[in-house]
């Protein structure tokens, strides 16, 4: 295809101009992405970028015509080669969602059906499209499921979604987005919920398949190093508007806003090291043995010292025992051997046993905050508990505690009323540490606290905790 | 105040009518005797005499608007004093139940072990009887005064309440929050009132609007089998009942207690279907 077809735009596939869309918030409808425009030509993959809040996976999502529940667009176009989907009829934008533009959602684990085989949710859509007969769509999974590097691809489609591990589940559902081989797909954060090495897998894995059938894709993401390595162009959004679009090289070489030179200097931030406090001993577990029903050993032999002001480490890949040792150091999992001594004291290997004023000098931070936050509880009541339970706070004393708790995390005063659903993932977990703060505990287990998070969030929240530490 | 005439002013036509239907329903229950031309158990005229509106309706000093029922009485007073007994009874039993009910399966999901083993065997054994017969039993054992009765069909209800909320706390009591304020140090109450029931209202709410009307129900099959409210008392279900032989003489008399009952079921159902939807955080856009 000559150059002059790509810019008569003969080529172009998906040209969105001029978008706005709004939120209800507050009992009210808030503009939340502000005049967006931006095209995707044939088999060009565009990133999108920025902090969670900026509006990147509704801008997605309204590619396909859609927003979700408590969203609308309210001016715009969205030209999909040619059709308008902006308003467009039920029946028009069903035929064209799945056959025409498909969509992976960040989380696989939870979009897929527990109770079907993986095959059978795969073949689904085709079928039901009428694109494909039954053993014609079995035959494609295999080919994907192969393309994708899927251990086993013949039979793992007769697996159930819980029988596989999650990055195999992301790459099961990118199969899925691909099985009527469509022009488009939108990739919404594929990898992000995924440990390291499984995200390099499954990045490679979706690079090779819309390499080879020639897709054009959506990417996502909120890692830049993720987006320079499969987009060619880049689009940079902050608070629902464009900071800025170029080619990937050029956007990584030289950005022109400092914006995206923040984004881009994340990655070389180190904290420095904070060397204060006596060398007394908070924790030191000796020689723990645990195991989960009685043969299946997970950790064995662990030795581990936090001296008071310290931050230790712990690393490994997924599977690796981390968070079961966070599990016998907190007393959810009693050892099978072994000790732990906390403050030159062996304490009860199991919870129950534990005094309260124990619990309440060890607290824990989650991986997942969308889990960790009790959904119906505002976040008053979610920091107010542990100040009114150690300390018996209550009325103002507690309210002005929250306030100042509040502040220690960033957040303003209105946040008090506010229920988990009504913030983003990186407010989350701040409410998070301020809860594990409201303790005044003497060791604090984060369970990679960040890995959900976008880096600069991400960033923002380890520096908090080594000003904590401080 | 204010914001309780906000929420109510704010709420779907659906539920507003679902709100008017109860409020109706309780009004007249309330004042039964003040409302009702006729006494209980007072006979106003012939066996089934039309409704007012009809043309064969036969003239009374006190007008019997909707009838007579299969003994004389006249139907809209029996309905207005059937109120009283149907609400009340089918109301306190069944929020009995969903207390019984849902503090086991709660306990049961959030204890597990030998707490859960003792309850759910306990709940398996009750439902391995036909519910009838079990309230027969009890019933004829413990004679049919109307608190053994709200005892019985509680006791019977809170089987089904607790599997269901079992089954729902199972999969709350596994997230995070709940692991969360365990390992605050928070006791057995705590965790069931503020972490899992928040949670599992949607579900159980849904139920009970179910099983409230399920209540009326059971109670005319067992005033049916005379051991449910003894006459003259008066209730919906077992005025469907005594009135049923009507239908093949081409009388509508059953029907309008019947109509009665769906009336108020679904004026619960519009009011549980709001609650639904809020609890469920879907926004009206």
């Amino acid at each position: 295809m000559s150059n002059l077809m790509k810019k008569t735009g003969a080529n172009r596939l998906l040209n969105v101009h001029d978008l706005c869309i709004e939120g209800y918030q507050e009992e009210e409808w808030r503009q939340i992405v502000n005049g967006v425009s931006f095209y995707v030509d044939r088999g060009e993959v565009l990133g999108l970028i920025g902090e969670s809040g900026a509006g990147k996976s509704t801008i997605g999502i309204a590619s396909m015509g859609y927003t979700r529940a408590g969203c609308r667009i309210k001016a715009g176009s969205i030209l999909f080669d040619g059709k308008e989907l902006f308003g467009a009829e039920y029946e028009t934008l069903r035929r064209v969602r799945g056959p025409r533009i498909a969509y992976v959602a960040q989380s696989a684990a939870a979009s897929f059906n527990p109770a079907h085989k993986l095959i059978h949710q795969f073949v689904e859509m085709p079928v039901q499209e009428g694109i494909m007969s039954f053993s014609k769509a079995e035959a494609r999974a295999k080919e994907l499921f192969r393309r994708l590097d899927l251990p086993d691809p013949d039979n793992i489609g007769d697996r159930y979604p819980h029988q596989v591990s999650g990055g195999q589940l992301q790459r099961c559902m990118v199969a899925m987005a691909m099985a009527c081989n469509p022009d488009l797909i939108v990739f919404d954060e594929p990898t992000t919920a995924l440990d390291v090495t499984t995200q390099i897998e499954v990045l490679g894995a979706i690079k090779e398949v819309i390499q080879t059938y020639g897709t054009a894709a959506i990417y996502i993401t909120h890692d830049l190093a993720v987006v320079a390595q499969i987009a060619d162009r880049i689009m940079v959004l902050q608070h629902g508007y464009e900071v800025e679009t170029g080619e990937t090289r050029q956007m990584i070489e030289s950005p022109k806003k400092a914006y995206t030179r923040e984004l881009l200097s994340v990655r070389k931030t180190r904290g420095k090291t904070i060397n204060h406090g006596g060398e007394e001993t908070v924790l030191a577990v000796e020689n723990v043995r645990a195991a989960y029903g009685n043969n299946v050993i997970v950790l064995d032999g662990i030795n581990t010292k936090i001296g008071r002001g310290k931050t230790v480490s712990i690393v490994g890949e997924s599977g690796s025992g981390k968070s079961t040792l966070a599990r016998v150091i907190t007393g959810l999992l009693a050892p099978i051997d072994g000790k732990v001594h906390f403050c030159g004291e062996v304490i009860p290997p199991k919870l129950k046993n534990r005094p309260k004023e124990l619990l309440r000098r060890m607290q824990m931070i989650y991986q997942m905050p969308d889990t960790a936050l009790n959904p119906k509880h505002k976040v008053k009541k979610i920091l107010g508990r542990p100040l009114n339970f150690y300390f018996g706070m209550s009325g103002k004393e507690r309210d002005q505690r929250i306030l100042k708790l509040l502040e220690l995390i960033e957040l303003g005063p209105e946040y008090m009323e506010r229920y988990p659903d009504e913030l983003s993932g990186g407010e989350k977990q701040r409410v998070c540490i301020a809860r594990a703060l409201a303790a005044k505990p003497d060791l604090i287990i984060c369970d990679e606290v960040t890995s959900a998070l976008d880096q600069l969030v991400a960033k923002g929240k380890l520096k908090l905790l080594q000003n904590l530490q401080n | 105040m204010a914001d309780v005439i906000k929420f109510f002013t704010k709420s779907p036509w659906s539920a507003k009518l679902g709100l008017a239907i109860i409020t109706l329903n309780i009004f007249c229950a309330l004042f039964a005797p003040a409302l009702a031309p006729y006494s209980e158990t007072e006979i106003a005229g012939d066996v089934w005499e039309p409704p007012i509106w009809s043309e064969d309706a036969i003239p009374h000093d006190t007008p019997v608007i909707l009838g007579t029922d299969h003994i004389g009485r006249d139907l809209f007073s029996r309905l207005m004093f059937g109120a009283r007994n149907t609400i009340t009874l089918a109301f306190v039993t069944t929020a009995l139940a969903f207390f019984v009910g849902s503090i086991g399966g709660f306990m049961a999901a959030t204890l597990k072990g030998w707490v859960d083993q003792t309850l759910s065997r306990v709940v398996d054994i009750l439902m391995a009887f036909p519910t009838l017969i079990l309230a027969l039993v009890i019933l004829s054992v413990m004679g049919t005064s109307i608190p053994v009765l709200v005892f019985v069909i509680a006791l019977i209800d809170s089987t089904r309440v607790f599997r269901i909320s079992r089954a729902v706390a199972m999969d709350i009591e596994v997230m995070e929050y709940v692991e969360a304020s365990r390992l605050r140090g928070e006791g057995l109450w705590w965790v069931m009132k503020e972490e899992i029931l928040p949670n599992a209202l949607s579900p159980l709410v849904a139920e009970f609007g179910l099983r409230f009307c399920f209540v009326f129900l059971f109670i005319s099959s067992l005033s049916f089998l005379g051991l449910g409210l003894q006459p003259p008392l008066a209730d919906w279900g077992s005025m469907v009942r005594e009135n049923s032989s009507a239908i093949s003489f081409g009388i509508l008399t059953p029907l309008i207690p019947a109509a009665a009952i769906a009336f108020l079921t679904v004026g619960v159902n519009l009011v549980v279907d709001w609650f639904l939807h809020r609890a469920s955080g879907i926004k009206d856009v």
